[in-house]
C-alpha cells in the first residue's frame, strides 16, 4: 500500500461526494454527500501525516470533524424546518436565495 | 468684535434649530414654523453683523476659526470667509426667512408632516453656510456632499408629481460630480504631502506650485463636479427636472443658493488652485458659458412649465456668471459674484411668486393662465419686477451684474461677449412671453373657468401668438359668466415678497456697498490666476500706437 | 467747452428725475388711497420739474454744468458715476420733455376719468418722464443706457396698458423686443468704449475718441446707430411704431411722437464728437434716415387708421431728423430744431386724434369719420393749426425746421446731395398728400359715423371737456410759433453752440428762397393730389380691395412685418422646438438612457441567479476546477 492508493481513494471518495451533492436532489442525500467530501479530506490529511511522520495532520482531521459535527447540526435543523414548511426534503423546492 | 464666533455660530445655530424642530411632536406645525422663522432671523442677524465685523480693506479671509478635526491627514474644521463667501452668506440669511415665510400655508403631500420641511429646511441652511465658510477643502467637501440629504428629502417628500425621480436624478448627478471631486480633493493632499506636510487648508494649497500636468487632471475633477453643480450645459439636465419637481420653497434655494457653490467653487478652489490649468481650459469652459445662454434661453422659450421654465432661465444666468469668472478680468468677476447674489434674488422671487400663481391656479402649465393681470394687479406687478429683474432691466439689480460681465469680458474676449450680449434680447422674449400668457390677455384656462379643453390647453409652447393675437381674440368675445376671481396677493404673501423687490430695486440703484466688499477677494482671485487685478487697461488699438508699433 | 461743477439752483437739478419718480413710486406703492388724487399728484410733480428745468434752463448761460450725485458703479478699472451734465442741448430736452409731458398730463387727466386704473397710467407716465430726463441728462453712456431702457419699460407698461386686449400686449412685447435689439448695439458701442478708451463719460470718451483708429470710431458709431434705430423707430427696426399705438392716446402722443422716439436722434447728436470723426457712420446714418422718411411716407399714404398714419408720419419725420444729424454739424441744429417743433404739432395731432376717437366711441377707422368739423370745432382748429405746421404751410413751425433740413441736404453738393435733398422734397409732397387725406377723411365730406361694435348706438360726437382742449391749444399755439422763435427771434443754434459749436453760414448750393419756393411748391402739389384722390370723390366705408400692388404693399408698410416674421419669428421658433426635442431626447436621453442602460444590464445579470442551489455549487466546483488547472498550469509552465 503505497501513498498513491490512500490518495486516490481519497480522490474518488471526494469526486462520488461532489457529484452526489450536484446530481441528487434529497437534501439528505446532498448532505451525506458533502459529509463524503470532509470525509475524504480527512483520509488525506491523515494519509500526509502517517507520510511525513507529523501530527499535524492528525490534529487538523480533529478540527474538520468538530467543524462538521457543528454543520451537521446547524445543516440538519435548517433541513428540518424546510421540509415542515414544504413538505419536502428537495433542495429545488427551496430556491428563494436569488434576485 | 471679530472674535466672536460669528460663523460657527451661523452653522450651529440652525443645525440645533433643525433638530429641535424635527424632535417636536406632529401636528405642532405652527411651533415649528414659529421657531424656525425664529432660528432663520437669527442666522440673518448674524450675517448682518459678520458684515459689519467685516473689514472689506483687510486680510483675505476674516472671521477665521480652526480646530484640529482629523489630524493625521491634517484635516481641520477651518471657517473663514472672504467678501465673496460673505456677501453669499448675506443671500443665505436673506432668502432662508423667505423661504419659510413663503411655505407657511403649504399643506404637506400624503403622509408627510410640515414640521419635517422646516427642520430640514434649517439643516440645509446649517450646512449651506458651511459650504461658503469653510476655509478646508476636505470640509468644503463634506459639507458640498452633505448639502445634498436635505435637499433630497425636500424634493423626493415634499415636490411634484414626479418627485421620485426628479430626487433621484438631482442627487445622483451631484453625487458623481462630488465624487469625482473627492479624487481630486485626495489628489491634491498626495501633492501637497509630497511637497512638504501634507494639507487640506486652502491657504496652504493656494501656496504651493503643481505640476501643469497634475493640475489639469486636479482642475478637470473639481470643475466636473462645479459644473454640474451650476450647471452648465450640458450637465444642466437635473435642473429643470428638479426644479420643476421641487417644492417652492426648496426650488428657492436650490437655484438661488445652492448652485451657487458651482460658481462659488470656479472662483474659490478652480482659479486659484490651478491657475496654470485654468488658463489653458478657459476658452472651452467659455465656450460651454456662452452656448449656455443661447441654448438655455432658447429652451426657456420652449417650455410650457413655469417652473421648468425659470429653471431654463437659471442655466442661462449661470451661462453669463461663468463667463464672468472664466475672463480672469476684475471687473467680469466681481460681476459673476455680484450675479450670484442678484440671481438669488431675482430668480428666488420669481419662483415664488410663480409658486403663488401655481397655489392659485393649481398647474404648472403657461397655457392654463391667462388675464391674471387684470384680476391680481400686485401679483401682476410683483411677477413683472420679477421678470424685469430676470431680463437685467436698468435699474433692477441684475443689470448692474450683467452689465459688469460683459463689459469686464469684452476687453479680452471680445468674440465671446458679443454672443452673449444676444443672450440680452432673448432673456427679453423668454420673460415677457411667459408674462404676456399668464398675465395679459382676456381671462381665460383655469382663470377663466371655461375653456379648458380649447386647443389653446394643449398647444406646444413655442414664441407663437405674436402675430396679432388671432386665436386670443376669439375667445375675448366668449368671456365667461362663471369666471373664478383670482385672488390677490394675501398680506403675508405681500411680506414674503416685499424684502426681495426693495432688495432688488435698491441694489439696482446703488449696488457700490456690495462691490466694495466683493472687489478685494475678487482682485486676490484674479491675481492668484495670473490676470492684473487692477482691472483692463484701455486697449491700444489707437492711431498712435499703431505708428508707435510700426515704427 | 469744459464743463464746470454745478452751483445754486443747477445743483437740485437732481430734483427733475426724482420728483416723477417719487410721484410714480408713491401712485405705485400707495395702491387705491391714492386714487382720488393720484392723477392731481402725477401731473403736479411734471409741472414743477417743468419749472425747475426753465429755472435751470435761464441760469446756463451757455455753461455746461455737472451735477454729481452718487458713485453707481466702482470696480478694477471702470468708473461709472450717477452724475447729470446740465447743458444747452440738454435743457432743450428737459424742457421739452417736462413742457409737453405736463400739458399731456393734463389732458389725460380728461381722457382717462372713467378708466378705472387712471391712477396706474398716471404712475407709468410719471415713471416716464423721470426716465426720460435720465436719459437726456445723464453724463455718461451707462447712465444713458439706464434711461433707455427705463423709458422702454414705461413705453412696454403703457402700450399694453389695456392689457386685456391680445393686440396691445402683443404691440407692448414687440416694442420690448425690438428696441432690445437696438439696445444690443447701444450696450456693444459701451463695450467698445470701455474696452478701448477705460472711460464711459461724455467727457472721457469724447476727449480721446479722436486717437482712436477710424475703423474702431466706425463700429462705434454704427452701433450707436443700431440703438437709435432701435428706439427711433427708423429703418430696420421701424415696425414696433405703428403697432404702439395700440396704447392710449396720451402714451402716443407723448412717448411714441414727441419725446421718447426722439431719443435716436439725441443718441446721434450727444455723440456728434465721435460721428465728426466718422464718415461711414454718417453716410449709413444719412442712409437709414432718408430710407426711413420714404418708408413712413409711403405707409402713412394708405393706411385707414388714423393713429397709424399718424404713426408712420412720425417714422417719417425722425426720418428727417437722422437725415440732418447725418449732416454732421450743419445738420445737428436743425435736428433738433426740427425734433421741438415736431413734439409741438405731432403731439397737438395726437391729442387731437384722441379727442377725435373720445368724440366717435374710440373708432380709429378713418372711413367711419367724416364731417366732423363742424361738431368738434376746438379740436379741428388746433388739428388743423398742427396739420398745416406738419406739411409746412410757409411760416408755421415745420415750414422753418423742415426747410432747414432740406436746404442743409441740398447744400452738402454733388450727387448725394441732389439724392438726398430730392428725397427730402419728395417726401414733403408725400407728408402734404397722407396728412390732407386724413384731414379730409375725418373732419370733411359726408358723415359716415356707424356703432363701435354691433348692438353699440352709433356715436354722437361732441367736443372734449375743457381739460382737454386746453392743451391741445396751447400746442397748437407752439405748432404754428415755435419754429418762427426757435430759427428767427432765439435762434436755437446760437443756444446749442456750445456744444455743436458756433454755426457759420453754409456756402449754399442753391438759393434758399428757391428751395422755399419749391419745397412749398411740391406741398401744394401734393395737397392737391390728396384733393383730387380723396377730396373729390366719396370715400368708400369700406376699404376697396381691387388695388394697385403700390399701395397693396404700403398697406403692408412694405411687408416689414413679413420680413421679420419669415426672417426672425419663424426660424426662431423652429430652432427652439428643435432645441426642445434635442434637449430632452438628446442630451436628457443620453443620460436617462445611461440610467437604463445600466438598470437593465444589471437586471440582465442577475438573472443568472436562479436559486437553484445546485447550479451554484456546480459554478463553485467550476471555479475551483479553473483555479486548480491555473495553478497546475502555471507551475507546471
Amino acid at each position: 500500500m503505497t501513498l498513491a492508493h490512500y490518495l486516490v481513494l481519497a480522490a474518488m471518495l471526494f469526486t462520488i461526494g461532489a457529484v452526489g451533492v450536484l446530481v441528487r436532489r434529497n437534501a439528505i442525500v446532498v448532505f451525506m454527500c458533502v459529509e463524503l467530501m470532509l470525509n475524504s479530506v480527512n483520509l488525506t490529511l491523515v494519509t500526509f501525516a502517517r507520510a511525513t511522520g507529523t501530527v499535524d495532520g492528525q490534529i487538523m482531521a480533529f478540527f474538520v470533524m468538530v467543524v462538521a459535527a457543528a454543520e451537521v447540526v446547524v445543516g440538519l435543523a435548517i433541513i428540518m424546518s424546510i421540509y415542515r414548511t414544504r413538505r419536502s426534503a428537495s433542495v429545488d423546492d427551496a430556491n428563494l436565495l436569488k434576485y | 468684535m471679530s472674535d466672536f464666533p460669528f460663523l460657527l455660530l451661523m452653522i450651529a445655530v440652525p443645525a440645533v434649530g433643525a433638530a429641535v424642530v424635527a424632535a417636536l411632536p406632529r401636528g405642532r406645525d405652527l411651533l415649528a414654523k414659529q421657531i424656525s422663522l425664529g432660528v432663520s432671523l437669527v442666522v440673518l442677524l448674524l450675517a448682518v453683523l459678520a458684515t459689519v465685523a467685516f473689514d472689506a480693506g483687510g486680510d483675505r479671509f476674516q472671521l477665521t476659526s480652526s480646530v484640529s478635526w482629523i489630524e493625521d491627514f491634517g484635516v481641520s474644521f477651518a471657517l473663514g470667509v472672504d467678501g465673496i463667501a460673505l456677501v453669499m452668506l448675506l443671500l443665505i440669511g436673506v432668502l432662508v426667512p423667505v423661504v419659510i415665510g413663503a411655505s407657511w400655508d403649504d399643506e404637506p403631500v400624503g403622509t408627510r408632516s410640515m414640521t419635517v420641511f422646516f427642520a430640514w429646511i434649517l439643516l440645509l441652511e446649517a450646512l449651506m453656510v458651511g459650504v461658503f465658510a469653510a476655509t478646508d477643502v476636505f470640509l468644503f467637501y463634506v459639507f458640498f456632499e452633505a448639502m445634498l440629504v436635505p435637499m433630497y428629502f425636500l424634493i423626493g417628500s415634499f415636490g411634484g408629481p414626479r418627485r421620485q425621480y426628479a430626487a433621484v436624478k438631482f442627487f445622483l448627478y451631484s453625487l458623481v460630480g462630488g465624487l469625482i471631486m473627492l479624487a481630486a480633493v485626495i489628489g491634491l493632499y498626495v501633492v501637497s504631502a509630497n511637497q512638504g506636510e501634507g494639507s487640506f487648508a486652502f491657504e496652504v494649497l493656494n501656496a504651493i506650485d503643481i505640476d501643469p500636468d497634475v493640475q489639469k487632471l486636479l482642475f478637470l475633477g473639481f470643475f466636473v463636479a462645479f459644473a454640474i453643480k451650476a450647471p452648465l450645459v450640458p450637465f444642466h439636465t437635473w435642473l429643470p427636472d428638479a426644479g420643476a419637481e421641487a417644492p417652492v420653497g426648496g426650488a428657492v434655494l436650490l437655484v438661488g443658493v445652492l448652485d451657487k457653490v458651482g460658481t462659488f467653487g470656479f472662483l474659490r478652489y478652480c482659479l486659484p488652485l490651478f491657475p496654470d490649468a485654468s488658463r489653458d481650459f478657459a476658452p472651452y469652459v467659455l465656450a460651454l458659458a456662452v452656448a449656455g445662454v443661447l441654448y438655455a434661453a432658447l429652451l426657456a422659450m420652449g417650455q410650457s412649465d413655469m417652473k421648468r421654465l425659470v429653471s431654463y432661465t437659471s442655466v442661462a444666468h449661470f451661462g453669463f456668471i461663468a463667463l464672468g469668472i472664466f475672463v480672469f478680468t476684475t471687473e467680469a468677476a466681481t460681476g459673476a459674484v455680484l450675479y450670484m447674489v442678484n440671481h438669488g434674488l431675482a430668480t428666488g422671487l420669481l419662483f415664488l411668486v410663480v409658486g403663488m400663481l401655481i397655489a392659485r391656479g393649481g398647474s404648472r402649465r403657461i397655457s392654463d393662465y391667462g388675464g391674471v393681470a387684470a384680476q391680481a394687479p400686485v401679483l401682476a406687478g410683483v411677477f413683472l419686477v420679477a421678470g424685469l429683474a430676470s431680463l437685467a432691466l436698468p435699474g433692477t439689480n441684475s443689470f448692474v451684474s450683467e452689465f459688469l460681465v460683459l463689459v469686464g469680458s469684452y476687453p479680452s474676449r471680445p468674440v465671446f461677449t458679443i454672443v452673449a450680449t444676444v443672450g440680452i434680447i432673448l432673456a427679453a422674449l423668454y420673460v415677457l412671453l411667459m408674462y404676456q400668457r399668464t398675465m395679459h390677455g382676456p381671462a381665460r384656462g383655469l382663470m377663466g373657468g371655461h375653456d379648458l379643453a380649447t386647443p389653446d390647453g394643449g398647444e406646444p409652447a413655442g414664441p407663437a401668438g405674436d402675430t396679432g393675437g388671432a386665436t386670443a381674440t376669439a375667445t375675448v368675445t366668449a368671456a365667461p359668466a362663471t369666471a373664478r376671481r383670482v385672488p390677490d396677493l394675501s398680506r403675508r404673501e405681500i411680506a414674503v415678497a416685499s424684502p426681495l423687490v426693495a432688495l432688488i430695486i435698491v441694489l439696482g440703484v446703488y449696488p457700490q456697498p456690495l462691490i466694495d466688499l466683493i472687489e478685494p477677494a475678487v482682485a486676490a482671485t484674479i491675481s492668484d490666476v495670473g490676470g492684473d487685478p487692477g482691472g483692463a487697461e484701455p486697449q491700444a488699438d489707437t492711431d498712435a500706437a499703431r505708428t508707435e508699433a510700426g515704427n | 467747452m469744459d464743463t464746470v461743477p454745478a452751483d445754486g439752483l443747477l445743483s437740485a437739478s437732481w430734483l427733475l428725475i426724482a420728483l416723477p419718480l417719487a410721484g410714480a413710486a408713491v401712485l405705485l406703492l400707495g395702491g387705491r388711497r391714492t386714487d382720488r388724487w393720484g392723477h392731481l399728484l402725477g401731473t403736479a410733480t411734471v409741472a414743477i420739474a417743468f419749472v425747475i428745468a426753465l429755472a435751470c434752463a435761464f441760469s446756463l448761460d451757455d455753461r455746461q454744468v455737472a451735477v454729481h450725485l452718487f458713485t453707481f458703479i466702482d470696480t478694477g478699472s471702470l468708473e461709472v458715476d450717477a452724475g447729470l451734465l446740465f447743458d444747452p442741448l440738454s435743457a432743450v430736452f428737459a424742457l421739452l420733455i417736462t413742457g409737453v409731458g405736463a400739458l399731456i398730463h393734463v389732458y389725460s387727466i380728461g381722457y382717462m376719468a372713467h378708466d378705472p386704473r387712471r391712477r396706474r397710467f398716471f404712475a407709468y407716465l410719471n415713471l416716464f418722464v423721470a426716465a426720460m430726463l435720465l436719459l437726456v441728462l445723464g453724463d455718461n453712456y451707462v447712465a444713458l443706457y439706464v434711461g433707455w431702457e427705463g423709458v422702454g419699460l414705461a413705453s412696454y407698461l403703457l402700450i399694453a396698458f389695456w392689457h386685456e386686449r391680445p393686440a396691445a400686449a402683443t404691440a407692448a412685447k414687440k416694442a420690448f423686443i425690438m428696441n432690445r435689439v437696438g439696445d444690443v448695439g447701444l450696450a456693444l458701442a459701451i463695450f467698445v468704449m470701455f474696452a478701448q478708451l477705460g472711460t464711459v463719460t461724455y467727457e472721457g470718451v469724447f476727449g480721446s475718441v479722436g486717437l482712436l483708429a477710424g475703423g474702431t470710431v466706425t463700429a462705434i458709431g454704427l452701433l450707436l446707430l443700431l440703438g437709435a434705430c432701435g428706439k427711433s423707430g427708423q429703418f430696420p427696426l421701424q415696425a414696433w411704431l405703428p403697432d404702439a399705438m395700440e396704447g392710449p392716446t396720451p402714451v402716443s402722443a407723448l412717448i411714441h411722437a414727441a419725446t421718447m422716439v426722439t431719443a435716436g436722434v439725441y443718441l446721434i447728436a450727444r455723440s456728434a464728437p465721435i460721428y465728426d470723426l466718422t464718415e461711414t457712420a454718417r453716410t449709413v446714418v444719412l442712409v437709414v434716415g432718408a430710407v426711413t422718411l420714404m418708408i413712413g411716407a409711403i405707409a402713412g399714404c394708405a393706411y385707414d387708421d388714423i393713429k397709424k398714419v399718424l404713426a408712420y408720419s412720425t417714422v417719417s419725420q425722425i426720418g428727417y431728423m437722422f437725415l440732418a444729424v447725418g449732416l454732421g454739424p450743419v445738420g445737428y441744429a436743425a435736428a433738433i430744431a426740427h425734433l421741438l417743433t415736431h413734439g409741438f404739432f405731432k403731439a397737438g395731432l395726437f391729442l387731437g386724434a384722441g379727442s377725435v376717437m373720445h368724440a366717435m366711441d374710440d373708432q380709429v377707422d378713418m372711413r367711419r369719420f367724416g364731417g366732423l368739423a363742424r361738431k368738434l370745432p376746438i379740436t379741428f382748429v388746433t388739428f388743423g393749426l398742427g396739420y398745416l405746421a406738419l406739411i409746412g404751410f410757409p411760416f408755421l413751425s415745420g415750414y422753418w425746421t423742415k426747410d432747414a433740413i432740406i436746404e442743409a441736404a441740398l447744400d452738402r453738393g454733388g450727387v448725394s446731395g441732389w439724392v438726398l435733398g430730392g428725397v427730402a422734397v419728395l417726401g414733403a409732397g408725400l407728408t402734404a398728400f397722407y396728412m390732407t387725406r386724413l384731414m379730409l377723411m375725418t373732419f370733411f365730406g359726408r358723415a359716415r359715423w356707424a356703432p363701435s361694435a354691433p348692438g353699440r348706438p352709433a356715436p354722437h360726437p361732441h367736443e372734449s371737456p375743457s381739460v382737454m382742449t386746453v392743451p391741445m391749444v396751447v400746442l397748437s399755439v407752439g405748432s404754428v410759433a415755435a419754429g418762427f422763435l426757435l430759427v428767427q427771434v432765439f435762434p436755437l443754434d446760437e443756444w446749442l453752440a456750445p456744444v455743436f459749436g458756433e454755426p457759420h453760414e453754409a456756402e449754399h448750393v442753391i438759393a434758399p428762397a428757391v428751395v422755399a419756393t419749391v419745397v412749398t411748391a411740391v406741398m401744394v402739389l401734393g395737397v392737391l393730389a390728396a384733393w383730387l384722390f380723396v377730396g373729390r370723390r366719396e370715400v368708400p366705408v369700406v376699404a376697396p380691395e381691387r388695388v394697385s400692388v403700390v399701395t397693396r404693399a404700403a398697406r403692408k408698410a412694405l411687408y416689414a412685418d413679413a420680413i421679420n416674421e419669415s426672417l426672425f419669428m419663424r426660424p426662431g421658433q423652429w430652432l427652439t422646438r428643435a432645441l426642445v426635442w434635442v434637449d430632452n431626447r438628446g442630451v436628457d436621453g443620453a443620460v436617462n438612457g445611461l440610467a437604463a442602460g445600466l438598470g437593465g444590464s444589471s437586471s440582465r445579470l442577475g438573472r443568472a441567479q436562479t436559486g437553484f442551489v445546485r447550479t451554484y455549487a456546480m459554478g463553485m466546483l467550476g471555479g475551483a476546477v479553473l483555479v486548480a488547472g491555473a495553478l497546475l498550469a502555471v507551475t507546471a509552465g
